[in-house]
């Protein structure tokens, strides 16, 4: 709360002292602007000065691994070591000392708290992923019919841009809920007030809805994504194939039915696939919106709660192995479809 | 951004004209257009009143919204002020992490991109053991959570002093450090992913007839790679500049709760939790954290579509 206070307190204060805010952070500006770029550049440059230094023979087998090294580098330290210790870690006990084969799994699994954020999860999988698709699906068709397409789709996409923090702050004020006997603020109970006569609802405490008022932020920033990719395929759809089957009497309905989806359904796997990632590793809207309380946990939170609040390692690289463990199954699929189209080439 | 099927994208066909109609399908199809333009209207706006709302309330006067809707605001008589935005801008932490978002995304987003452009020109253009298995490996990689990453390297950064509080030689930041570290390694995948799938496609003779004049990979890179990908490269830049500047969870871990380094997102969660009575202040400071993506998102967005669907659409 102090913060608030210190806010009111400095309230007169109008302008940014930017002139200080540079000086102050004048090594890391040069960093920044000169540092890493020459650092970059530096060391193409520099390599390929060293290799040209070798025999002739061998240049062509050690030039690659100069161009692919730091890549490997930085992918083999930020992703494949600690991937491989988590996996590690998760068989040992809270110190990281001693092995306990599927203890911390057993513990982990049979704890309420996360069993609520498995079943969360499970939520934000099937209604996040669906109504994604759903709703991208029904703008892309529908926007490629009016003459405003272009601005309908800039609008729908904008959410794409700002952060999941923003986005909930956003929607903070639709799900603003306050006592029956005063005037809503909130976007959704007004209009659940004024034009149908209800009561106001508790959108994010209430756990009987709670969930699915926080998948929807998600479902609000992620449609423009799937909707601009699935307009896409959509275009790519001959016209002559849709005006044969007009000719043929089919109406629009039948047509979309038995046309245009059968031939989306490539791009609608991809983009569902890549929201089934997404809805695993929801984390910014329960964080910021309900930290998890009011049975709205969902699996990644409750994993940065154990490794922040709670201190435990044990518990914490179990529940990223669980997150891994729902992964694979999409990984194994996208690996597939990979191959399938490489081999098309 | 984690899209895994491949193929660059391909030109959308011109639609034919639609055939001449009956007077009779001329009027039912007008009338299902207007019902048609109806519903894409409610549905765009249904879409854009969050937002709108937002955007109203963070100009009305301080307690203003906690008794009224921000509707009200648009009937007359309007009191609109800056207030809001002088409080927030002035007094809290926002200012410098507005300066810290930059600091973090700038090289967040130049370091994978020019790593990524490196592997990929190897992993398009040269012969060497294991490369569709590496490439393959790192199309799996996408999918990986980054939390599975976080333990090791949380005691790997304290391990080597790169924890927020700590500075560098040189007067850097170590959490500065470490937040480009990770991002390099997350976005990594990704970026190789969409260049080698662009690169690939680049044509061959172009690279051999400069071979033949005597230029050396580093020249062919930078004078004609390059120049040639920067559709590519400018997909990139966006999704991986808007990525960095709206991330939350990989600054919490490894910048924590260091005002010195948090980025925007960082301070205004924090905002969220602390300004609870304060809500105006709120309006005003997720608006300055978009106010950027937005100029990068309205000023950029044809490459940024287009680097989404090459990394999606099947050609």
């Amino acid at each position: 709360m102090d913060g608030s206070l210190g806010l009111i307190a400095r309230l007169p204060a109008l302008e940014v002292d930017w002139g200080t805010l540079v000086s102050v952070n004048l090594p890391t500006l040069l960093f920044v602007v000169v540092g890493v770029p020459l650092a970059l550049v530096g060391y193409i440059v520099g390599a390929d000065v060293l290799v040209r230094r070798l025999p002739k023979r061998s240049q062509p087998s050690v030039r690659p691994w100069v161009w692919v090294g730091p890549a490997i580098l930085f992918v083999g330290l930020i992703l494949v070591y600690p991937m491989v210790g988590t996996i590690v870690r998760s068989f040992f006990d809270r110190h990281g000392d001693k092995f306990i084969g599927l203890d911390n799994f057993r513990r982990v699994l049979t704890d309420g708290g996360v069993l609520i954020a498995l079943r969360n999860n499970v939520y934000w999988l099937v209604f996040y992923t669906g109504l994604v698709l759903i709703f991208g699906l029904l703008l892309a068709v529908l926007a490629d019919r009016v003459r405003f397409e272009k601005t309908v789709k800039t609008l729908i996409f904008m959410p794409m841009a700002i952060s999941f923090v923003a986005m909930s702050i956003i929607w903070q004020f639709v799900y603003y809920y306050r006592p029956p006997d005063v005037p809503q603020t909130g976007t959704l109970n007004a209009i659940l007030v004024n034009i149908f006569h209800g009561q106001p609802l508790t959108w994010i405490q209430d756990p009987r809805f709670n969930n699915f008022a926080l998948i929807f932020i998600g479902v609000w920033g992620a449609t423009g994504f799937a909707m601009v990719i699935l307009s896409a395929a959509l275009k790519g759809i001959p016209a002559e194939l849709l005006e044969a089957a007009r000719v043929d009497g089919a109406n629009e309905m039948t047509i979309f039915r038995r046309v245009i989806l059968p031939l989306m359904m490539p791009t609608i796997v991809v983009v569902g696939t890549t929201m089934v990632i997404f809805a695993l590793k929801a984390f910014d809207v329960v964080y910021v919106m309900t930290a998890g309380n009011y049975n709205t946990d969902i699996l990644a939170r409750r994993m940065y709660s154990e490794l922040y609040s709670a201190g435990n390692y044990a518990n914490a690289s179990a529940l990223a192995v669980v997150l891994l463990l729902a992964v694979v199954p999409v990984l194994i699929f996208n690996l597939r479809q990979f191959r399938a189209v490489e081999e098309r080439r | 951004m984690s899209v895994a099927t491949a193929a660059p994208p391909t030109a959308p066909p011109v639609r034919s004209a639609p055939a001449k109609l009956r007077w009779s399908e001329r009027i039912s199809a007008g009338v299902s257009s207007a019902g048609l333009n109806v519903a894409v209207v409610a549905l765009t706006l249904a879409w854009i009143v969050p937002t709108l709302g937002l955007l109203i309330n963070s100009f009305r006067q301080g307690g203003a919204f906690n008794t009224s809707g921000w509707w009200t605001a648009l009937a007359p008589p309007f009191s609109f002020t800056l207030d809001s935005y002088r409080a927030v801008l002035g007094a809290s932490d926002l200012a410098p992490s507005f300066f810290n978002s930059f600091m973090i995304t700038i090289p967040a987003t130049l370091i994978p991109t020019a790593i990524a452009a490196f592997a990929a020109y190897a992993f398009a253009w040269m012969k060497f053991w294991g490369r569709n298995w590496i490439f393959l490996a790192l199309v799996g990689l996408l999918a990986v959570p980054l939390q599975l990453t976080f333990i090791p390297l949380l005691t790997l950064a304290v391990k080597l002093g790169l924890n927020s509080g700590n500075t560098l030689p040189g007067g850097l930041n170590a959490g500065f450090l470490a937040v480009w570290i990770a991002h390099t390694g997350y976005g990594l995948p990704f970026a190789i992913y969409l260049l080698a799938n662009f690169f690939r496609v680049l044509p061959t003779d172009l690279f051999e007839s400069a071979e033949i004049d005597g230029a050396g990979p580093v020249t062919v890179f930078f004078r004609l790679v390059l120049p040639l990908s920067v559709p590519a490269l400018a997909s990139l830049v966006i999704f991986q500049f808007l990525w960095v500047w709206n991330d939350l969870l990989v600054a919490l871990i490894y910048v924590g709760g260091t005002p010195e380094v948090a980025p925007l997102t960082v301070t205004l969660t924090n905002l969220v939790g602390s300004l609870g009575q304060h809500r105006e202040y709120l309006t005003a400071a997720a608006f300055v954290s978009m106010i950027v993506p937005l100029i990068v998102f309205f000023t950029l967005q044809r490459y940024f579509v287009r680097g989404i669907l090459a990394g999606s659409v099947k050609g």
